[in-house]
């Protein structure tokens, strides 16, 4: 097995996670847990592949900074709309979150493949065209031998990623909106009444969530596979899986970046050990597993600060009486 | 001083709690929003797939209703969509958020499965069936025992610890087939490794799950309204400190109702591999695990209504399931858009809005009357709000038919050959878009 | 000591504020608040009606009221929790729109709540900065820092950092006061903020009141105790049933005249209290010792026998430990010593109740009855209609699987004829009836299983005149059938008309279990701050 080779791909791969758990963070900060996350990363990904499209289809040669960005606008656009959706049902109308989130999946995943489908196969060669500006940002990195592999071999949404997730922290742990958006989520009559906006923080958060999650859905399709992934199950089951990254990593988002690249290690594991398609399964099985313990875990020690926030999955009424 | 800012407007409307609908007008919101929202996505289908609202709806009934097999079908999925839903109601009664169906029916699944696997070609084929049943339920029950045990001991949080126990069965699956099928194909088929075992049929394929659906149908109507455990797990779900009051064993009634949950999701997935599949695979259950919540909060969690909630469900689904497109992600976001209008709709029948209206003259009114009859125009104003929908809905429906005869549809048929022909330019263009760069690539690459 | 010379110092713009309040035209501007026909209805129950409020800067106005007068919500209105349905609200002469909390902040509204408005897991400098907008950079340190400042400044003791899971009562009051003042509020409404705290500490309160209002701030102070209205405030504003009633001057008002105003009119109690007949032991408690998760001792060392044929109250501060001491003998507390003696009338066996389940006790034949302080969150299920409710006690009987509905419909039905109890009918849900039906619901069925033991904690609160007397009735006539009633009260005039012997309980022990007869209400009302003021001369000693 070969360690760096190994190292570099987990590294890699785990861009999908965390760029789902941190925009999963940020919602169930807010006190919003957002079950519809995989549908999210799914209209993420077909987002950029739209976005992809379009600019393929006019443009006449292929640049990488438009060839980068017009896929990712449109995934942040495709999810954080889903995420709209979401927030106008649950905050404006109240209604259950589980449910509501549940249905999200569904209808993106299928919303997703819609659109997909309706496009036709002309995106597949979109997503060819534009995928190889997603990988490599350093190519500087070959000459570096396995520091370059390690540190500089990526493409640009996976340092994006990390971005994302280090300011997530950053913004939770140390400024005026982190600790509103927390208070939020942990007690939102208390939030409400110290002046917060209590409606304002729960939309944003869960729109600029689901916008970070769907970036998860985008770097799959265009950096990991570099092609569509028919029937999205693997995106939907990642986005399970960064659903379960919140938990493992108790809701912080810089201990996500170790967790995510822990959970891609498992899920890549298989691929670089001689194993049994069987015994892959078991090793797929092991980010639950270790959510699972995690989640026990805490509840036993009931530890204050590294429970749920305190009203994640319930909706606020001022005057409820 | 300094200047303070003031807000100039009042608020444009105010949001308050209501439980006081009468049950006639919840019946004719909820009927109105699903027609409403049948034809909402009639027109989209006309947008989307080009198929008008008339011939769309037509085309449901068609596809659920059409012929005897079609009707069967429904009410076959009908019946497995139902008993997943009534699986969940004592749980979500008793406010623990059981989103672990899907894992449940599947391990309920695997567990028949084994059974046949191992046991298939050793006991007689009777007793198989009787060990594949107890098995089923034994593994479903297990998969919900324990999130139940940790909620009932430590409190863990049982949405999150269901989830993940969903995805746990599903690799778990995997393995097994994995394990089973040696000739690297991953389908595991009822004749070749399952011995070919299966439940014994009734008449005709679809009988058995009918029944029993039915039977758990009429059983959870009465446990949950009649018996001592229905009671005791809503004074649960009500209030733990009532409970607590009262003697009853929290512990106790978490773990048995989440058991009972498990085990009927597990005769679910009985039914699936034993009865309809006569395998599993990873998507035997194919999310209705959490279809069927949806399918029971929309139900109020009351089997009665279930049934009604369920069928809606599996009418969208096979109604549009027989639009033979092209598209076949197209049911999806119909069944989606028409339960995020019922799921909308149910603010209003909880919440009531009322508008700022000019102040004086509410004020006078008001002031000059007591509460109740104060209460009592407010329904009146209701009444009238609603009679206003009701003729508005009309009118529209009237001009919108007007409209598809004359103006409308000449327009439409426009915009959607337009579409269409942007759309195959568009999909012409990244081909030779991709070519293009592929060959200066290789270019490069020389 | 230097808080005088503080208090100086501050003063100068709230002197040249008094006057210009001579100077004629500025009356007007002297009203810092205004409330005019202010309504608010709560589904069918008025909470609030046509009240009328002048609040002016630099005075204490008190607002009194009894339980239920409508005096939090009517200061939630205020501060933006709650949007008036009529009315107008007007500052510095303007009418203004507050329709969120963030409004009334932007108006120098500040409210400290009963309940505490903080987030658990958050510091205390967080509690404090949280919502605050203002311009300018985010750091912590900052914020720790002016904390501290105004801390000083008013003689405040906190701790910035310690989170307030970790806090007591009177320490998130603390951090709750420096809230509000961090943000330089004008108005300050404070709700019941003694009910909580021990006299000195109240005294130390209202040493901070007294100062914000010579520094030109105005004060609401809702309580319902007439000593704190008197030694505190400038003028009192009374509500009754939800409507105002009328504004005095503090210093030209006498008690009487506020408790006639408060209850509108004067009414002798006149409980019919029968000489104890056949008296016998029925629950012996001893050495009780309780504490909370977090460790905080709520009993301590509790002793007490409660004897058949007698009505033994209970007196003492808001959370004195009187919920733990009837939780513990329902069954409901973990108890780390001491023990509960039941003596059953029929067999003379003495049984110990200590560390048994509710369900254990009812199965040993003990019948215990218990109407908790938290009705619709433990005594009945708001949800669900008065017969489902009625057989929360009695779903157990027979050894069949299903419900019997017969018995509870029955019962629910003589309990609404017998207690006059107003409802549309025995199928509507419980949450629906108001609070006096809720109670008659609550006791009639509690009485109904013919107890031997019946514990009521503030079965009175927030309840009509006649219901009250409904309900002192049944407790009289459960005494007379030979119960043993233990009543926990917060009205002291009704635990001397109603009680035979009242167990005064002050921070989680007991101060003293005198004759109700013989008492007055000023020797209850000391036995009732004895604790804790040992405690703190027991705590100066110590530092000495």
């Amino acid at each position: 097995m070969n360690i760096i080779a190994f190292l570099s791909s987990a590294i890699r791969f785990s861009a999908v996670f965390l760029f789902g758990s941190t925009g999963e963070t940020i919602t169930e900060k807010s006190g919003h847990l957002n079950l519809g996350t995989p549908g999210i990363m799914c209209m993420g990904a077909i987002g950029g592949c739209v976005g992809a499209n379009i600019y393929v289809s006019n443009a006449n040669t292929i640049h990488a900074v438009p060839a980068i960005l017009l896929p990712l606008l449109f995934a942040l656009l495709f999810a954080g709309l889903t995420g709209l959706l979401y927030c106008f049902l649950t905050v404006s109308l109240r209604s259950n979150q589980n449910v509501t989130g549940l249905m999200i999946t569904t209808f993106g995943v299928g919303l997703a493949k819609f659109i997909k489908a309706d496009l036709g196969e002309s995106v597949d060669a979109a997503i060819g065209a534009v995928c190889t500006h997603f990988r490599n940002l350093f190519p500087f990195a070959d000459n570096l031998g396995w520091f370059g592999e390690i540190f500089f071999s990526y493409g640009i949404l996976v340092y994006l990623a990390i971005a994302v997730a280090v300011a997530t922290a950053i913004i939770l742990k140390k400024t005026r909106v982190g600790l509103h958006l927390r208070a939020v989520g942990e007690n939102p009559a208390t939030a409400d009444a110290a002046g917060i906006n209590v409606t304002a923080y729960r939309y944003t958060a869960t729109v600029v969530g689901s916008a970070v999650s769907g970036l998860g859905g985008l770097f799959f399709i265009f950096d990991y596979m570099g092609a569509w992934d028919s029937g999205l199950t693997s995106t939907e089951a990642l986005g399970w899986l960064a659903v379960a990254l919140v938990i493992f990593t108790v809701w912080k988002p810089d201990l996500g970046i170790l967790g995510s690249i822990l959970f891609s290690a498992l899920y890549l594991l298989p691929n670089f050990v001689e194993v049994s398609f069987a015994m892959r399964d078991l090793f797929n099985m092991l980010p639950y597993i270790v959510t699972i313990v995690v989640l026990v875990l805490t509840s036993m020690r009931k530890k204050r600060e590294s429970q749920p926030p305190a009203n994640l999955g319930l909706n606020y009424f001022r005057e409820e009486r | 001083m300094h200047k303070i800012e003031r807000p100039m407007r009042d608020p444009l409307f105010h949001i308050s709690k209501r439980d006081d609908m009468s049950w006639k007008k919840r019946f004719l919101l909820r009927g109105g929003v699903i027609l409403f929202s049948f034809l909402f996505t009639g027109i989209l289908s006309w947008i989307l797939i080009g198929v008008d609202p008339f011939t769309f709806i037509g085309k449901l009934f068609e596809g659920t209703f059409g012929t005897s097999r079609r009707i069967w079908l429904l009410l076959r999925n009908l019946a497995i969509l139902l008993c997943i839903a009534l699986a969940l109601a004592p749980a979500f009664k008793m406010r623990f958020w059981n989103i672990g169906a899907e894992g449940q029916v599947l391990m309920g699944g695997l567990a028949t499965a084994i059974c046949m696997y191992y046991l298939g070609d050793k006991l007689p084929e009777p007793v198989v069936w009787l060990f594949m049943v107890v098995a089923g339920i034994l593994a479903g029950a297990l998969w919900a025992v324990i999130p139940a045990i940790c909620k009932a001991y430590w409190n863990t949080n049982e949405t999150l610890f269901t989830l993940m126990m969903n995805y746990v069965a599903i690799q778990l699956v995997s393995f097994f087939t994995n394990v089973w099928v040696k000739d690297g194909s991953g389908v595991l088929k009822n004749a070749t490794h399952l011995n070919g075992i299966k439940l014994p049929e009734l008449g005709n394929p679809y009988l058995l799950t009918l029944l029993v659906a039915v039977l758990l149908t009429v059983g959870m109507f009465i446990y949950l309204k009649y018996s001592k455990h229905g009671y005791e797990l809503s004074v649960v779900g009500e209030s733990e400190n009532t409970a607590r009051y009262i003697g009853i064993n929290v512990k106790k009634v978490i773990i048995r109702t989440m058991a009972l949950s498990g085990a009927i999701c597990g005769i679910t997935g009985v039914l699936l591999v034993g009865a309809i599949n006569g395998s599993v695979t990873t998507a035997t259950v194919g999310g209705q695990g959490f279809t069927g919540i949806i399918v029971s909060w929309l139900g109020k969690f009351n089997p009665g209504f279930m049934v009604l909630t369920s069928f809606l469900v599996i009418f969208l689904d096979r109604g549009t399931g027989q639009l033979n497109l092209t598209n076949n992600a197209f049911p999806a976001i119909v069944t989606g858009i028409v339960i995020f209008f019922i799921i909308g709709c149910e603010f209003f029948i909880s919440y009531r809005l009322k508008f700022r209206k000019k102040k004086k003259q509410e004020g006078e009114v008001l002031q000059t009357e007591d509460a109740p009859a104060a209460e009592q125009t407010e329904e009146a104003k209701e009444r009238n709000l609603l009679q206003k929908i009701g003729d508005g809905a009309k009118n529209c429906v009237l001009t919108a038919a007007r409209g598809v005869k004359k103006g409308a549809l000449f327009i439409g048929n426009q915009t959607a050959k337009a579409f269409r022909k942007g759309k195959d330019l568009f999909k012409k263009k990244p081909k030779e878009k991709a070519e293009e760069t592929q060959t200066e690539k290789e270019e490069e690459d020389v | 000591m230097s808080d005088t010379d503080k208090a100086e110092k501050i003063s100068p713009p709230c002197l040249s504020f008094l006057t210009n309040q001579n100077g004629g035209k500025t009356v007007e501007n002297n009203v810092a608040l205004e409330l005019r026909n202010v309504c608010k209805y709560f589904g069918e129950v008025i909470a609030n009606k046509n009240v009328d409020l002048t609040v002016r800067k630099g005075e204490i106005l008190a607002i009194l009221g009894e339980n239920g007068s409508g005096k939090t919500t009517l200061m939630n209105m205020i501060s933006g929790i709650y949007f008036p349905d009529e009315g107008e609200i007007i500052i510095d002469g303007e009418p203004v729109v507050i329709r969120s909390p963030k409004d009334a902040f932007r108006y120098k509204i500040g409210m400290i709540h009963q309940h505490f408005k903080l987030v658990d897991v958050f510091s205390a400098g967080e509690n404090i900065v949280l919502g605050n907008s203002e311009d300018g950079k985010f750091r912590m340190k900052e914020v720790n820092a002016r904390v501290m400042e105004i801390a000083e400044k008013y003689g405040f003791h906190v701790d910035v950092k310690k989170k307030i899971y970790e806090m007591s009562v009177s320490e998130k009051q603390t951090v709750e006061i420096i809230k509000v003042l961090y943000r330089g509020a004008d108005i300050l409404i404070l709700d019941e903020p003694t009910a909580v705290l021990t006299p000195q500490e109240t005294e130390r309160l209202f040493a901070v009141l007294r100062r914000m209002r010579d520094d030109g701030k105005s004060i609401i102070i809702i309580t319902h105790k007439l000593h704190e209205v008197l030694s505190l405030s400038d003028r009192v504003s009374v509500l009754r049933k939800g409507e105002y009633i009328a504004t005095v001057e503090t210093a030209n008002t006498t008690e009487s005249e506020l408790t006639e105003m408060m209850v509108g009119k004067k009414i002798s109690l006149n409980i019919d209290r029968s000489e104890p007949k056949d008296v016998q032991e029925r629950l012996v408690v001893s050495a009780l010792n309780c504490n909370t998760r977090e460790g905080v001792k709520v009993l301590d060392n509790v002793s007490f026998t409660a004897r058949a044929g007698e009505i033994l109250g209970i007196a003492g501060i808001a959370g004195s430990g009187q919920r733990e001491l009837l939780e513990a003998i329902a069954g409901l507390q973990h108890l780390e010593s001491g023990e509960i003696i039941y003596h059953d009338p029929k067999t003379g066996e003495a049984v110990n109740l200590r560390d048994k389940t509710p369900l254990q006790i009812r199965e040993l034949g003990v019948r215990l009855s218990f109407v908790p302080e938290d009705r619709l969150g433990m005594g009945l299920v708001g949800n669900m209609d008065i017969v489902d409710n009625m057989m929360l006690r009695s779903y157990r009987k027979g050894k069949s699987a299903f419900l019997d509905r017969k018995n509870p419909q029955d019962l629910a039905d003589r309990i609404i004829e017998e207690l006059e109890v107003v409802t549309p009918g025995s199928h509507t849900p419980v949450r629906r009836l108001s609070g006096g039906n809720v109670q008659k619901v609550l006791v009639g069925r509690e009485i109904s299983l013919a107890p031997t033991v019946l514990m009521a904690a503030y079965p009175v609160r927030g309840l009509d005149i006649n219901s009250s007397y409904t309900i002192y009735n049944l407790l009289n006539s459960q005494k007379e059938n030979g119960v043993a009633v233990i009543f926990v009260g917060e009205d002291l005039d009704v635990l001397l008309e109603l009680c035979d012997r009242i167990l005064v309980i002050g921070g989680g022990k007991i101060t003293g279990i005198v004759d109700a007869r013989t008492i007055t209400k000023e020797e209850v009302g000391l036995l009732m701050t004895k604790t804790s003021s040992m405690n703190e001369e027991k705590e100066a000693e110590d530092h000495a």
